[in-house]
């Protein structure tokens, strides 16, 4: 079987020195062997493998190769998405560069990003650690914990414009009953963006499932011993459970950065980037500037130092990584 | 199982804990609902009564018809529906042939192919937006439903290849195997054998794939801009920006799109965990 362990690893072949992690990928079945000439049945073999992937290949090549290369080349021009291409080279990058809206987008952003994935995160993971319990009826639970998570993202930021309302939504309502005084969730510039990171705990369904998977892999051999050498509850969560599961966290981890960093929809209807810019997320500037100011030179330039970004953070984590995810099969591919 | 849940959950007491948080849960998850549904049905103007009413005065169920009569809801429904379709038959179809080659063919750079496939779940799409956009535009085929749905009969996306796949390499090869020594093709082989017996992986594949496409907002406001083009998500938005004063109606077409999703949620339901317990993130 594959190494399913290491599959976080070979995920992200962006470079060469993440390629080697890549190379025993772990694909079984025999790898083709280089024989000087190829057998009838070796040359059947490759002709149907590269038809099979010939839609993926094709789809590949036409809606992320492709259009990589071509937001790195109108990155480098002015274009308007009607009429002329006009090449000027870096000049994007260097207004890019002192156009503060860009600083606020990436300050927002990242504030976004790295307080809301650790609290989605924990989240995610306390609930599948309730819902791996061997308690009764934890199977409607699971169901239950799902639903918002299939709730559909336009009607999801609708209902929740509405639960934060300030005079008539359901949190003020709450808070007014034992007594606090309202909050203007998503109207104060201090308050907004810690605002929507808690209306995006409300639906961690995905990290839920996917935490809840791993702890079912979890050895029950592993656990009963600790136990009878007298370790807590607790303590072997700490000790046992978090060092087997640490893979699908870190796995989480980069994918959860990844998404947040793209945030889109919430801003774009809720709160409109506002107030005074305070939830400006960086795909929504791209948004702006491609879509409503049409400079789509510029906003390929923006989109290109988002990827750029997110690959030294995703860089960044894999190297991190080797301090604290732990592999137990050491690595090696089975 | 009654020994272990003794052994694990220890005392009574800890397991009314456990309920309890549990019951917490349930309730976080399910009030935004309850405020949702129960919005949608308030008499004119009484979602701005002070304080909010938990249980309305009165029921008005006539929001709806109302609602949907407001912008041209039918419209927008049938679209989705043809998107949602589209798109999800075509991912099935191109994505379960890749995810067979991958696990059954050994054909010349398979890991190389694999490697790029899986690095393309880690590409951040705001990067190939905007040349998407004028490729689409290019092609005439902006403010139509095609690039709703064309793009994934191009092998439906990294992460349904890959959880297809990971399903194919569990079943025994020996039938397979049979049928290439009687000199079956490997169409022949994919479509009548393989296939088959994928279907776990392809109902979870197609579930996670409807969700998507009837969910989604970003690619139709994107690629679509004439009314007779929207999709329910967009439609919803626009109708939303519009009566902004008019939570309960709003509330009422949210409450009639999320329907079809929790109905293809609960008949469902057992492939969305197995789904991703298939993908091998277990971690084991």
């Amino acid at each position: 079987m594959v190494c399913e362990n290491h599959w976080p690893l070979s995920v992200l072949p962006y470079g060469v020195w993440l390629m080697a992690d890549a190379v025993p990928l772990g694909v079984s079945g025999a790898a083709p062997s280089r024989k000087p000439r190829w057998s009838r049945k070796v040359k059947a073999d490759n002709i149907a493998g590269y038809l099979f992937l010939a839609p993926w290949v094709i789809g590949f090549l036409a809606f992320t190769v492709g259009p990589m290369v071509a937001s790195g080349y109108l990155s480098l021009t002015k274009y308007s998405g009607f009429g002329a291409v006009k090449w000027i080279a870096f000049e994007n990058y260097d207004k890019i560069f002192q156009d503060a809206l860009f600083y606020t987008a990436l300050y927002n952003t990242s504030y976004y990003a790295f307080l809301g994935v650790p609290a989605q995160l924990l989240v995610a993971l306390c609930l599948a650690v309730l819902l791996n319990m061997k308690l009764r009826y934890v199977n409607v639970f699971r169901t239950v914990y799902y639903i918002p998570t299939v709730t559909p993202a336009v009607a999801n930021v609708f209902l929740w414009v509405w639960i934060f309302n300030f005079d008539f939504g359901l949190i003020n309502s709450l808070l007014r009953l034992v007594g606090i005084s309202p909050v203007n969730w998503l109207w104060d510039p201090q308050i907004v963006k810690p605002a929507l990171i808690l209306m995006s705990l409300w639906s961690v369904g995905q990290q839920m499932v996917i935490f809840l998977a791993a702890l079912q892999g979890v050895s029950e051999e592993l656990l009963e011993a600790a136990s009878i050498d007298g370790a807590t509850n607790f303590r072997r969560f700490m000790r046992i459970t978090i060092p087997l599961i640490s893979p699908v966290i870190f796995l989480n981890l980069i994918i959860g950065i990844i998404n947040l960093f793209q945030t889109f929809t919430v801003a774009f209807i809720a709160t409109k980037g506002g107030p005074i810019n305070s939830s400006l997320f960086y795909v929504l500037y791209i948004y702006r500037k491609g879509f409503e100011s049409f400079s789509m030179g510029y906003a390929s330039g923006l989109a290109w130092i988002l990827f750029m970004i997110i690959l030294v953070i995703t860089a960044i984590q894999f190297y991190l990584s080797r301090n604290w995810v732990y592999y137990e099969s050491g690595g090696a591919p089975s | 199982m009654v020994d272990r849940e003794e052994k694990y959950i220890g005392s009574i007491s800890a397991k009314i804990v456990a309920y309890l948080l549990l019951l917490l849960g349930t309730l976080i998850s399910l009030m935004p609902l309850y405020w949702l549904v129960m919005t949608s049905l308030r008499p004119a103007g009484a979602e701005f009564t002070y304080p909010p009413e938990w249980i309305p005065s009165s029921f008005h169920p006539e929001n709806y018809p109302v609602a949907w009569n407001r912008a041209p809801f039918w419209l927008f429904t049938f679209n989705s529906i043809l998107v949602t379709f589209l798109a999800t038959l075509g991912t099935l179809l191109t994505a379960s042939m890749a995810a067979y080659a991958f696990a059954r063919i050994p054909f010349y750079g398979r890991n190389v192919w694999f490697a790029l496939t899986l690095s393309t779940m880690m590409l951040p799409w705001a990067v190939t937006l905007i040349p998407r956009f004028l490729l689409f535009k290019f092609l005439g085929l902006f403010d139509s439903l095609w690039p709703l749905f064309l793009p994934f009969w191009f092998g439906g996306g990294a992460f349904y290849i890959f959880l297809i796949r990971q399903f194919i390499m569990t079943l025994p090869v020996e039938m397979e195997e049979a049928a290439v020594v009687d000199g079956a093709s490997r169409m022949r082989i994919y479509f009548m054998i393989t296939m088959p017996l994928t279907k776990p992986a392809i109902a979870a594949v197609g579930v996670f794939s409807f969700i998507h496409h009837w969910n989604d907002f970003m690619s139709p406001l994107i690629f679509t801009n004439r009314e007779e083009t929207r999709t329910l998500a967009l439609g919803l938005r626009y109708f939303g920006d519009e009566q902004f004063t008019e939570f309960r109606l709003i509330m009422a077409v949210a409450t009639l799109m999320l329907v079809p999703v929790l109905v293809v949620f609960f008949a469902a339901n057992k492939y969305f965990v197995s789904g991703v317990a298939l993908s091998g993130l277990a971690g084991r």
